[in-house]
């Protein structure tokens, strides 16, 4: 900055963070203690509650990393939970692994899946990709309702001995006096924390990063990025590969914490991609606040009106279609436009000196988001 | 022998019906490059209609779709005039997230109407008929019509598309919109056209559909992925080609199943990839595009 306040000629540079994502910064880091130690005051449901809410979201950033940025509109990241579940199960059931052990290796199997599934899927491009995945999850779907250690098309449980084998439940009973099983909700509530919390940092950091140039201009015009260099392909290959890996991580941890695995929950297009894209839609797909807006509106539906079963899911749908007719960009677009803030901070803003006080004006941003829309 | 005989025959027969599930689809990606995820939910839409028309009045099923077509042409020109037309532009997001919207809107409205349980149209002495083509192989006759049907709709498409002035349109604005606007198209009214169009043959579909098997509120998807892989089989923007690749899917599924009943689907998605492996842009694929 001393070169720029030296010249008394127009002079700029990049900007990411302002005054309102380093408070958002302050704020998150306080927030992540007090979830971590909250299990220390909280009841057994508001500490599955949030369970349930963290891995929705960590499947949310997933899907709009891959939607939002990279233009991969997937239909089959259910193949991905589905992968991850079932794994878990393999490795411990079948192979006597450690639970949260088996947690990481589902993400490496998932990712080693996702590669050779997306040389098939990326032959299809758009709208097209979108069915082509569906296809594929249900592929996977029916493979493992073939498979019979499993339970074939019915499904099987974890015995008790393994769901009581994971690590840290006689030390957190013994800490803070609780009964074995809400010792395993705390444990998987801590790794769920540790899942989303894994999956805003490295969504952060990719978006943060150079490939996050590449996305972010993949995501306002493919062909322009292309022309400037971009290997589209490369970008959206590390892109599924990656989420993939994050997502059977996840579904990994969601089926340690129901015990029970079927093909038809386990690879449930609704349950993990139609919810999973409203929450990213109503909250605000291609931002990184979007998601967690969507998914704390979406919990507050699912816990007040899950009851009212079909009209609820009629007015879930009813309410994507006027989002995406009305406000395309969602809650946080809406917001962010209108006060002009960034929680975290992965636009790059140009700022403009125009003399040599110091003094500096926001004068051009990036272009608005989704051109088209 | 015979077997295998009699599942390369079924395996064609079937094919029809998956024809007939994916030409109103072929249409519309044709024309306007829509993916409709509801198409299955519409198809099973259908079917309750033709249940309700004929229970109501009494009607045969095949007499209730008669009347029925130009009510559905009708729909379907609104529902493209009205919601669709929308979402149509550079972002992908849109048409994909409505139409997801609408599936979960159509599955569940029928859920909450007609319950979860499995129906059945009724067509009298006709859905149990067969012909016998010796050596001990018979051939339903809805299967047989059901072909027969996914042809005549075919070649009905065809002549529209290649024959007709609103063909033309659309073939115009299929190759290039912008030029097809400046010649004086209003796109607006020749998307909905397409639209009818297609719930014309997504009705014909319903009515075999139900004929055929039972049917809820619940396998709308399925159809669709089915009615999908035709259209990517035979090559997208061509109607013979989406007949084609109804019958690789529908063969692909029964000499599955020949090997093992739980195979069917599994073969017929696997036969899909294979086909996207091979020749990604399908069987028989329009020149230009």
């Amino acid at each position: 900055m001393d070169d720029a306040a030296a010249k008394p000629t127009k002079a700029f540079r990049i900007e990411t963070a302002d005054r309102g994502s380093r408070t958002a910064a302050v704020i998150a880091t306080v927030v992540l203690l007090a979830l971590v130690l909250l299990p220390a005051f909280a009841g057994r449901n508001l500490i599955q509650d949030l369970i349930f809410l963290f891995y929705m979201l960590a499947l949310a950033q997933c899907w709009n990393l891959l939607a939002g940025y990279a233009g991969l509109i997937s239909v089959g990241q259910q193949a991905f939970v589905g992968l991850g579940g079932y794994l878990l199960f393999a490795l411990t059931l079948l192979g006597g692994i450690n639970p949260l052990l088996a947690i990481p290796i589902a993400g490496v199997v998932s990712a080693l899946f996702a590669l050779p599934t997306a040389l098939i899927v990326f032959r299809l491009h758009g709208a097209y990709f979108a069915i082509g995945t569906w296809v594929v999850a249900e592929v996977y779907r029916l493979v493992f309702a073939q498979f019979k250690p499993l339970g074939g098309g019915t499904g099987t449980s974890l015995t008790p001995s393994i769901t009581s084998s994971v690590p840290g439940i006689e030390w957190v009973k013994a800490l803070l006096d609780v009964r074995t099983p809400a010792a395993r909700d705390i444990i998987s509530y801590w790794v769920a924390l540790a899942l989303v919390a894994g999956t805003l940092a490295f969504v952060y950091l990719v978006l943060r990063s150079r490939r996050g140039l590449a996305l972010g201009a993949i995501r306002d015009h493919e062909a322009a990025a292309a022309s400037l260099g971009v290997d589209i392909y490369r970008v959206k290959l590390v892109v599924y590969v990656a989420t993939a890996a994050m997502t059977g991580m996840v579904g990994a941890l969601i089926y340690l914490q129901k015990a029970r695995i079927s093909p038809d929950a386990a690879f449930s297009v609704l349950d993990w991609t139609a919810y999973i894209i409203f929450i990213v839609v109503i909250g605000g797909i291609g931002t990184m606040e979007g998601p967690v807006i969507g998914a704390i509106i979406f919990y507050l539906m699912q816990r007040y009106l899950a009851d009212f079963g079909a009209s609820y899911l009629i007015l879930m749908g009813s309410l994507a279609i006027i989002v995406m007719l009305f406000a395309p960009k969602g809650i946080w677009g809406f917001v962010s436009e209108r006060f002009n803030l960034t929680l975290f901070p992965i636009r790059r803003r140009l700022v403009i000196q125009t003399d040599n006080s110091g003094r500096v004006e926001p004068s051009a941003e990036e272009p608005p988001r989704h051109g088209g829309a | 022998m015979t077997g295998w005989l009699d599942a390369l025959i079924q395996g064609v027969l079937l094919g029809g019906l998956y024809a007939l599930f994916a030409a109103g689809l072929s249409l519309i990606f044709g024309v306007m490059r829509l993916v409709n995820l509801a198409h299955g939910d519409l198809i099973v839409l259908a079917a309750f209609a033709v249940l309700v028309v004929a229970g109501k009045l009494g009607l045969d099923p095949f007499v209730a779709v008669l009347i029925a077509l130009p009510i559905v042409f009708i729909i379907g020109f609104g529902l493209q005039y009205v919601l669709l037309n929308r979402t149509l532009g550079r972002d992908l997001l849109p048409p994909l997230l409505v139409t997801f919207g609408l599936s979960i809107i159509i599955q569940n409205g029928l859920l909450q109407i007609f319950s979860a349980d499995s129906q059945r149209l009724h067509s009298g002495a006709i859905e149990t008929a067969s012909i016998p083509l010796g050596g001990g192989i018979a051939v339903g006759v809805v299967p047989v019509l059901t072909l027969l049907s996914a042809i005549v709709v075919i070649v009905l498409l065809n002549v529209i598309f290649y024959r007709t002035s609103i063909g033309r349109a659309f073939r115009a604005t299929s190759d290039d919109l912008e030029v097809a606007q400046l010649m004086g198209i209003d796109h607006r009214r020749i998307f909905a056209t397409a639209m009818g169009l297609a719930f014309v043959a997504i009705t014909i579909a319903a009515l075999y559909l139900g004929l055929r098997a039972t049917f809820d509120p619940t396998i709308g998807p399925a159809r669709l992925l089915y009615a999908f892989e035709a259209v990517i089989i035979g090559g997208i923007g061509s109607f013979w080609g989406t007949l084609a690749g109804g019958i690789v899917l529908g063969l692909a599924q029964t000499i599955g199943a020949r090997i093992d009943p739980e195979w069917q689907i599994l073969a017929g998605h696997l036969a899909f990839l294979v086909v996207l492996v091979l020749r990604p842009r399908g069987l028989f694929p329009r020149a230009q595009d």
